[in-house]
């Protein structure tokens, strides 16, 4: 079966794989958002306990669907992967350097002799919530507005501007993608914790946290709707005949819409989902309000991801000159790569049930604050 | 035409690279070995139910949670400086390189990740079963990594399953299966994984051997050592059985490198191995000067290694460099010539493909096909960039193989007072032991920098040197991040120590 899928149906089905890796990232941010909130919802040396041990026993899981979106990428679309990383460099390195003090500060904040006091270790977690996320938005914003390369005719790339990437954070759209997924991710965040806590011992934060929940999701409107309307108004980067060649298409992702209405219904299902997440969390006393958060995330996520791809447009598109623009067409790996790693994916349905397994297993009664005193960070 | 880059630039690339690598490697040979180890301890709680073994086990899962953070913390760099030091090399290898890497994530890490929380946190959450299963699991996952990850160096060592394609100027995978047992990567495996446990072995006896020379928590520690001497012995064993497998890999398909880590210059019959030696700082290839200035031989031994066959002919470098008819090998400077060939063929083809003339790029095709597997070497510019630095190379190897020696003295000696009983009585062994964990450190580096700094100047071997594969980055971007991981990761790591030096001396808990 697999081994009789065309050329264009593997790309098409490794960027929606990538797509979906990217997408459940964007819903595991929940971690980061409960680290951007850490100062603001818990107040108290318990509260803070509470927090950080309730997102420590999931960050390695956000850590890792990163690693693999990058693999993922490596794989199927090695043209992405060298020319992003190569050439928008600044960014990716920064992006890195949040996530490496994020690995160690969940270990080592509480620890006696940790050598930089607990405060550095928060301080840590705050900028992988914020400044991270903020940069991984700015990146995925390129995928419309493009980039500044270009590529020789063997593919080695040349940044055009001296920034490297960091030139990306000042597009306002960019920006706005940005600072939606850091308002976002703090959302969920919020939802997870009123999850995940029992909140017996500090009723205070659990009204902090619903109230968070719904403040940060009013904050992270006006951006959504930037980023929407400018969406259906910008003209975007497509590909106009057989042989590939790039050029600027007016209201070129309103078209993709208009072309696959079942991405405008994606988005239009995702949007209802957080927003019933959001007031599940914020007006009523239920707990589940992530699950619709956290569904609804996927699926935004999905459909702003599909959207730059799909339907003969360039995903990763260069400012500076139009032809070296990537697409899933010829920035994939060759098919026979293609198809052996869609035999391996295969083995990903697996790794979810027992990935959910297992969140069900250790999710089953909530963190209190007797256990801290038993297994703790 | 494929240019090269600015050599400055190209060397803090490598520096940066080296450096990274080397603070990963750091956590990891540790949590390859250890996992094994505490899941060991954990089913003889579960087994048993007793108290004793329970705290066993929390002990040392605490140092290796510490542990895991930070290889986690300094792993993500690795899986992403493939693309922002060395795009050129992703590009022209990542559709092969990448699927490995890939399936790390896939199979690897997620497994790793998931029950890494049960294993620490599943205590009261979860079934006894569930939670040493899940031990178990930690184990495998980690181990599972150590596979993928071999498997894409060995494939950079010995780069099988691929073939070059003209119309992209890339590498492409030809064959999964070649790539995967790739004989390069089952040695790599074995040897790897081995070593470790060995390594981690090692550091139990250390910390245990230090908690019995204050007199303090002497039964655990007793127990603790009872398990690691078994396991080190074993894998002191296999240890050194695979790095002989490696080494006679080596022989086949790096014989440049084999030949840099024992120092042989000019081929013989009959080679004899180094046991201890000085090289001759001065020595260039080609010119007349001793290798050594002081040298210990073992006649035959390096022909048996090498071959299997203690009076078999071993190569040396200038073999390589100059070529040897009598044994049939083509020297350097007709490899380069053959790889310029090929290279000025392939930039015809092209150029005739664009201007549409079928006929030219036929004929280009055809002769790029008679060099194409000098590609390569036709972006060198002497014989001599063919040849590693032999110094470090050689130093490295036979630090390895010293300490190898005495890891196992040191396991036997553990084993046998255990099993006497009078261990605690032996004070300089203790001592020693101390010291053992630092040791098992330095050997383990010191095989990768045989490894890595053998293969220079290739980054494939034979295919693509490293002064090509990099991004086109200027030298002081990359001295810059250099600098601000050596502050970021050593100010972690002294961190880390801290914490590590404090956990132990708290010791386990005791009831
Ligand atoms: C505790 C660590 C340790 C010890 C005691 C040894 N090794 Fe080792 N060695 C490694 C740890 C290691 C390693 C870190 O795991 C390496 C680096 C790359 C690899 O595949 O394994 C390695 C590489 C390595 C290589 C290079 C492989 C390559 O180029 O791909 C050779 C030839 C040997 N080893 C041979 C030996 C021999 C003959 C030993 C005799 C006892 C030995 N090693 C002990
Ligand atoms: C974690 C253990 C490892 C250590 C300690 C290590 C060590 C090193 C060192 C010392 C160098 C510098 C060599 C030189 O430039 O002279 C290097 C280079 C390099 N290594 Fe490794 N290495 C490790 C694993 C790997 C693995 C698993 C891969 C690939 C999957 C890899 C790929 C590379 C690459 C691409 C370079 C840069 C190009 C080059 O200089 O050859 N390394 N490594
Ligand atoms: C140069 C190539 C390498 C890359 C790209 C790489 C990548 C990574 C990444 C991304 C992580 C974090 C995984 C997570 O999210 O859980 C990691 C951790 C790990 N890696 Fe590497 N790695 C390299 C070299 C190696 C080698 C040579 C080995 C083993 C032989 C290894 C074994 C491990 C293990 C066991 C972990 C778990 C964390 C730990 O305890 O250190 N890695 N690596």
């Amino acid at each position: 079966m697999i081994g009789n899928l065309d050329y264009s149906t593997l790309q098409h089905l490794w960027w929606l794989l990538c797509s979906v890796v990217g997408a459940l990232f964007l819903f595991l941010n929940f971690v980061q958002g409960g680290q951007s909130l850490l100062w603001q919802v818990a107040k108290t040396g318990l509260e803070k306990d509470l927090v950080i041990n309730s997102l420590g026993r999931k960050w390695e899981l956000t850590f890792t669907t990163l690693v693999l979106f990058g693999g993922a990428l490596f794989a199927s679309f090695p043209k992405f992967y060298s020319t992003s990383f190569g050439g928008a460099y600044w960014v990716w390195i920064l992006i890195l350097f949040t996530f490496i003090v994020q690995a160690v500060s969940y270990e080592f904040r509480k620890k006696p002799s940790n050598l930089l006091g607990s405060s550095v270790y928060e301080l840590f977690l705050f900028i992988n919530g914020s400044v991270g996320i903020l940069l991984i938005g700015a990146a995925v914003g390129t995928f419309f507005t493009g980039s500044n390369f270009e590529l020789s005719s063997y593919n080695m790339v040349t940044w055009t501007n001296p920034l490297r990437g960091l030139e990306a954070a000042f597009s306002l759209f960019n920006l706005s993608m940005g600072l939606f997924l850091v308002f976002n991710a703090r959302t969920l965040g919020a939802m997870y914790l009123v999850n995940d806590i029992d909140f017996s011992a500090t009723p205070d934060m659990e009204n902090r946290l619903r109230k968070a929940c719904m403040v940060n999701f009013i904050c992270s409107l006006p951006f959504l709707g930037y980023v929407l309307v400018s969406l259906l108004l910008m003209d975007g980067y497509g590909i106009v005949d057989d042989r590939g060649t790039i050029a600027m298409v007016s209201r070129k992702y309103l078209a993709n819409l208009l072309a696959n209405p079942w991405l405008i219904g994606l988005l239009a299902a995702g949007l209802v989902l957080v927003i019933l997440g959001v007031f599940i969390t914020a007006k009523s006393r239920s707990r589940a309000g992530i699950w619709f958060g956290g569904l609804g995330t996927v699926l935004v996520g999905l459909a702003v991801l599909l959207l730059p791809a799909y339907n003969n447009t360039a995903f990763y598109p260069s400012k500076a000159d139009l032809q070296s623009s990537l697409t899933i067409f010829n920035a994939s790996s060759s098919q026979f790569t293609l198809t052996t790693m869609t035999y391996v994916a295969l083995t990903i349905p697996l790794v979810l049930a027992y990935v959910a397994y297992v969140w069900w297993a250790m999710n089953r009664t909530r963190l209190s604050a007797e256990e801290l005193s038993d297994e703790t960070y | 035409m494929i240019e090269n880059f600015d050599l400055t630039m190209v060397n803090w690339a490598r520096a940066q690279f080296a450096l990274t690598a080397m603070y990963h490697w750091i956590f990891v040979p540790l949590t390859l070995g250890i996992t094994w180890i505490i899941a060991f301890y954990h089913t003889i709680y579960v087994r048993t139910g007793s108290n004793e073994w329970k705290n066993l086990t929390k002990f040392w899962m605490k140092l290796f949670g510490i542990n895991f953070a930070i290889g986690v913390a300094t792993g993500i760099i690795m899986e992403f400086e493939f693309g922002t030091n060395w795009s050129n090399y992703s590009w022209m290898v990542g559709d092969i390189f990448g699927a490995p890497l890939a399936i790390e994530g896939i199979i690897a890490f997620f497994l790793e990740a998931t029950f890494f929380a049960v294993m620490f946190f599943g205590w009261n959450r979860v079934s006894k079963g569930f939670h040493l299963f899940s031990s178990w699991m930690v184990a495998l996952g980690s181990n599972l990594s150590a596979v993928w990850i071999l498997v894409a160096n060995a494939w950079m060592q010995h780069p099988v399953g691929q073939a070059f394609n003209p119309d992209t100027a890339r590498f492409e995978m030809k064959d999964f299966a070649d790539v995967v047992f790739n004989p390069v990567a089952v040695s790599k495996f074995t040897h790897t994984t081995s070593s470790s446990m060995l390594l981690a072995s090692l550091f139990i006896i250390s910390i245990s051997s230090w908690f019995i020379l204050k007199g303090r928590h002497i039964q655990m520690a007793r127990r603790s050592i009872a398990v690691a001497a078994v396991f080190g012995l074993l894998a002191s064993g296999f240890t050194a059985f695979t790095g002989d497998e490696a080494a006679f890999e080596n022989a086949r398909h790096q014989p440049m490198k084999l030949a840099a880590f024992e120092g042989l210059y000019k081929g013989e019959y009959g080679a004899g191995l180094v046991a201890a030696g000085l090289i001759n700082p001065t020595k260039q290839p080609g010119d007349q000067q001793e290798a050594f200035s002081f040298e210990i031989r073992i006649p035959g031994l390096l022909s048996l290694l090498a071959n299997r066959s203690p009076g078999s002919f071993v190569p040396g470098i200038e073999d390589f460099v100059y070529g040897n008819d009598e044994h049939g090998i083509m020297g350097a400077g007709e490899k380069i010539k053959k790889g310029r060939m090929a290279l000025a063929n392939l930039d015809a083809y092209k150029t005739a493909k664009e201007a549409g003339d079928e006929a030219a790029a036929w004929e280009a095709l055809a002769a790029f096909n008679e060099n194409r597997d000098f590609i390569g070497y036709g972006f060198l510019e002497r014989p001599e960039d063919t040849v590693p630095p032999v110094a470090l190379s050689f130093y490295a190897f036979h630090i390895m193989v010293i300490l190898g020696s005495l890891f196992t003295l040191v396991c036997i000696l553990y084993l046998f007072f255990s099993i006497k009983g009078t261990l605690v009585r032996q004070r300089w062994l203790l001592g020693l032991g101390t010291t053992m964990f630092f040791l098992a450190m330095v050997a383990s580096q010191a095989g990768w920098i045989v490894a890595e700094v053998g293969r220079q100047p290739w980054a494939i071997q034979n295919m693509l040197p490293v002064g090509v594969a990099t991004s086109n980055l200027t030298a002081g971007t990359v001295q810059t991040t250099f600098f601000m991981f050596l502050a970021l990761f050593t100010l972690l790591l002294i961190a880390e120590i801290g914490i590590m030096a404090k956990q132990i001396s708290i010791g386990p808990e005791e009831d």
